[in-house]
C-alpha cells in the first residue's frame, strides 16, 4: 500500500467518517429485513406513542414504527445520491477531458454555463426542473447529476491543463497517438486522485440537495420511510410535543452527511 | 473601475442566459396553463380565451419576447394563481427575505471571520481544531435538520427562543427581530463553516507573508502587526467568500423559509411551485439570480476600494 493511502487509514476522520457511513450503508443493504416492524404498516390504535420499549424510537402520526423507518429511509437517500453522483462522474469527467485536452468552442459554452449554474442555488435550480418534469426519484437522480456534470467537468478540465503541461502528454502527441487514447488512457489514470475527491465531495452536496427536496416535496415520494419525506410529513406536530417524530430522522441525516463529509476531508488531506 | 463594468456586462449576459433557462424550463410544463387553472371541468372555449388572454397560446418565441419586454420596462408579468401582476408580492416577500438575510449576516460575519483570526493564530493547537472540524461539519447539514434540532432544543426543551418567525401586526421590531434568531440560526451554521475557513486561509497567507515578517523585525508591536497590516490583507478573500456565499444564502432560505412558514421570496418560489403559477416562479428566480450577481459586484467594488492592487492591468 502507498503513504497516501497508510496515512489514510490512520486519520481519525477517516475512521470516524468511514464507520458512520458504513453503518448506514449496511442499513441500506440488510435493514429492512433486520427491523422489528413493517416500516409502511400503519397502527391507528397505537398512533403518537412516545418512545417505549416496544417502539424504540415512538410512532409517527398514523402509528409507523419510527425506528423501523428510520433504519429502511437510509435506502432510499443511498440509491438516489450515489446514482447520481456516479453519473454525474462519468459526464463530468469526460466533458472534462474534451473541454481540457481540445479547448475551443466547447470551452467556452461550458465556463458560461457554470456561471449561470452557479449563479443559482442548486436547490432552486432544481425546484424549476422537477416542477417541469415532475417529482420522483428518477427525476431527481437525473437533475441533480445534470447539474453536479458540469461542476465536475470544471474540476477535471483544470487537472487536464496542468497534466497537458508535463513531458509524457507531448511525447504521446509526438508518438502520433490517437486523441481518445491520451485523454483516457495517459491523462485519465494521472488525475484519479482529484477525481475521487471531487466525487466525495460531490456526494456529501448530493445526500445534501436530496434529502431537502424531499423534505421541500419535490424529491422522494411518500409513502418512503426517507428521512427527508419523514420530517416534512411530521414537522407541524412538534408544537403539540411529539419531537420524536421528526428528532431521530434528523439526528439521522445530520450523522449521514457530517460522515460523508468527514470522508472527503480526510481524504482530501491525504491525497492532496 | 473597467474591472467593475467588465463584470456588470458579464453579468447582463449571465441574467440573459438565465432567463432562457427559466424561461424554457416553463415550457417543458405538461398540459396548458388555462386546463390547469380552470381545472378539468371547465368548458373547452373558455380555457382557449384564457389561454389567449394569458398569451399561453402563442409559440415560445414571440412569448419570450413579450415576457422580456415586458421585464425590461419594470413589468414582472401577472401570477396565475393569484390574477394580479406580480411585482408587489415579489415586493413583499423580499423585504421580508432581506430581512431574515440581515439578521443572518449580523450573526454569522463577525462570528465567523472571528473564528477564523482565532483559528489561524491558535494554528495546530486545539482552538483551531474544533473551530476547523466543527464548521466543516456544521456546513455540510441541510438547514431544515439543524432547524428541526434548533427548534425541539432551544423553543421545545429549553423555551427560550419562539418556534414561529411570524408575528402579529403592531409588534416591535425587537420583538420581530427575536422572532427570527431560532429561522437565521440553520444559515449561520450553514455559512459559519465557508467564511471561517476562508478567513483563516487569508489571515495564515498573511501571517506568512515577507511584509508581517518585516513589520516584525522593525519592532512593532504584535498587536499593531496583526490589526494594521495582516488583518487588512487576510480578509480581502473572505469579503469575495461572503459574496458568492449568498447564492447558499438564498437557496437556503428556500428551506429554511418554509420550515418557519415565513412568507419571504423562498417560500414564494416554493409556492409557486407548487401552484405551477410559472409568472410568479420566474419573477422570483431572476430576483435571486440579480442578488446574487448584484452582491458578486458589490464585492468587486469593495475590494477594488480596499486594495490598490485589484487595478484594470491585473484582471
Amino acid at each position: 500500500m502507498s503513504r497516501p493511502w497508510r496515512r489514510l487509514l490512520r486519520s481519525p476522520g477517516f475512521l470516524l467518517g468511514g464507520g458512520i457511513v458504513a453503518f448506514w450503508v449496511l442499513c441500506a443493504l440488510l435493514g429492512p429485513s433486520l427491523v422489528p416492524y413493517d416500516p409502511y404498516r400503519d397502527d391507528l390504535l397505537d398512533a403518537l406513542a412516545p418512545p417505549s420499549a416496544a417502539h424504540w424510537f415512538g410512532t409517527d402520526q398514523i402509528g409507523r414504527d419510527i425506528f423501523s423507518r428510520i433504519v429502511a429511509g437510509a435506502r432510499p437517500i443511498l440509491s438516489v445520491a450515489p446514482i447520481a453522483t456516479l453519473l454525474a462522474t462519468v459526464c463530468g469527467t469526460t466533458l472534462g477531458l474534451v473541454t481540457g485536452y481540445a479547448g475551443g468552442w466547447l470551452d467556452a459554452v461550458l465556463s458560461r454555463l457554470i456561471e449561470v449554474i452557479l449563479a443559482l442555488p442548486l436547490i432552486v435550480v432544481a425546484l424549476v426542473v422537477l416542477v417541469a418534469l415532475g417529482p420522483s426519484s428518477l427525476n431527481v437522480t437525473v437533475v441533480i447529476a445534470l447539474v453536479f456534470t458540469p461542476i465536475i467537468a470544471r474540476t477535471v478540465r483544470s487537472a487536464v491543463l496542468a497534466e497537458c503541461k508535463l513531458d509524457y502528454v507531448p511525447a504521446a502527441q509526438l508518438r502520433d497517438e490517437r486523441a481518445l487514447h491520451i485523454m483516457f488512457i495517459e491523462i485519465l489514470p494521472n488525475i484519479l486522485p482529484p477525481i475521487l475527491v471531487e466525487v466525495t465531495v460531490r456526494l456529501g452536496y448530493a445526500i445534501f440537495t436530496v434529502a431537502s427536496l424531499s423534505f421541500l416535496g419535490f424529491g422522494i415520494q411518500p409513502p418512503s420511510p426517507d428521512w427527508g419525506l419523514t420530517i416534512a410529513e411530521n414537522y407541524g406536530l412538534i408544537v403539540g410535543g411529539y419531537g420524536w417524530t421528526v428528532g431521530f430522522a434528523a439526528l439521522a441525516t445530520a450523522s449521514l452527511v457530517v460522515g460523508v463529509n468527514l470522508l472527503a476531508e480526510s481524504l482530501q488531506a491525504a491525497l492532496e | 473601475m473597467r474591472a467593475v463594468l467588465r463584470r456588470a456586462g458579464l453579468s447582463l449576459l449571465t441574467m440573459l442566459l438565465l432567463s432562457m433557462v427559466v424561461f424554457a424550463a416553463g415550457q417543458i410544463l405538461p398540459g396548458d396553463v388555462a386546463r390547469s387553472i380552470l381545472g378539468p371541468l371547465a368548458d373547452a372555449r373558455a380555457v382557449a380565451a384564457l389561454n389567449h388572454q394569458l398569451g399561453t397560446d402563442q409559440p415560445a418565441l414571440p412569448m419570450y419576447g413579450h415576457w422580456i419586454w415586458g421585464l425590461l420596462h419594470g413589468d414582472l408579468g401577472q401570477s396565475y394563481a393569484y390574477r394580479s401582476p406580480v411585482a408587489p408580492f415579489i415586493g413583499r416577500a423580499l423585504a421580508k427575505s432581506l430581512a431574515l438575510a440581515a439578521i443572518t449576516s449580523a450573526f454569522v460575519i463577525p462570528l465567523s471571520i472571528g473564528a477564523g483570526i482565532l483559528a489561524a493564530l491558535c494554528r495546530g493547537r486545539w482552538q483551531d481544531r474544533a473551530i476547523t472540524l466543527g464548521g466543516l461539519s456544521l456546513t455540510v447539514v441541510p438547514e431544515f435538520v439543524s432547524g428541526i434540532l434548533l427548534i425541539l432544543v432551544f423553543g421545545v426543551w429549553l423555551r427560550v427562543l419562539p418556534i414561529s418567525a411570524n408575528t402579529r401586526p403592531g409588534t416591535s421590531v425587537a420583538e420581530q427581530m427575536r422572532h427570527l434568531i431560532l429561522p437565521a440560526l440553520p444559515l449561520v451554521l450553514i455559512l459559519f463553516g465557508y467564511i471561517s475557513r476562508i478567513a483563516r486561509a487569508g489571515m495564515i497567507e498573511a501571517l506568512d507573508a515577507d511584509y508581517t515578517r518585516t513589520a516584525r523585525l522593525k519592532g512593532l508591536r504584535p498587536r499593531d502587526v496583526i490589526l494594521r497590516h495582516v488583518l487588512r490583507n487576510a480578509l480581502l478573500p473572505t469579503i469575495t467568500v461572503i459574496a458568492t456565499q449568498t447564492s447558499y444564502l438564498l437557496g437556503g432560505l428556500v428551506v429554511v423559509e418554509t420550515l418557519f412558514r415565513y412568507q419571504g421570496v423562498g417560500s414564494l418560489i416554493l409556492t409557486a411551485a407548487r401552484g405551477k403559477d410559472y409568472p410568479m416562479l420566474e419573477a422570483g428566480i431572476l430576483t435571486v439570480g440579480a442578488a446574487y450577481i448584484l452582491a458578486a459586484i458589490l464585492a468587486d467594488m469593495l475590494i477594488a476600494v480596499l486594495d490598490p492592487r485589484a487595478q484594470p492591468a491585473s484582471r
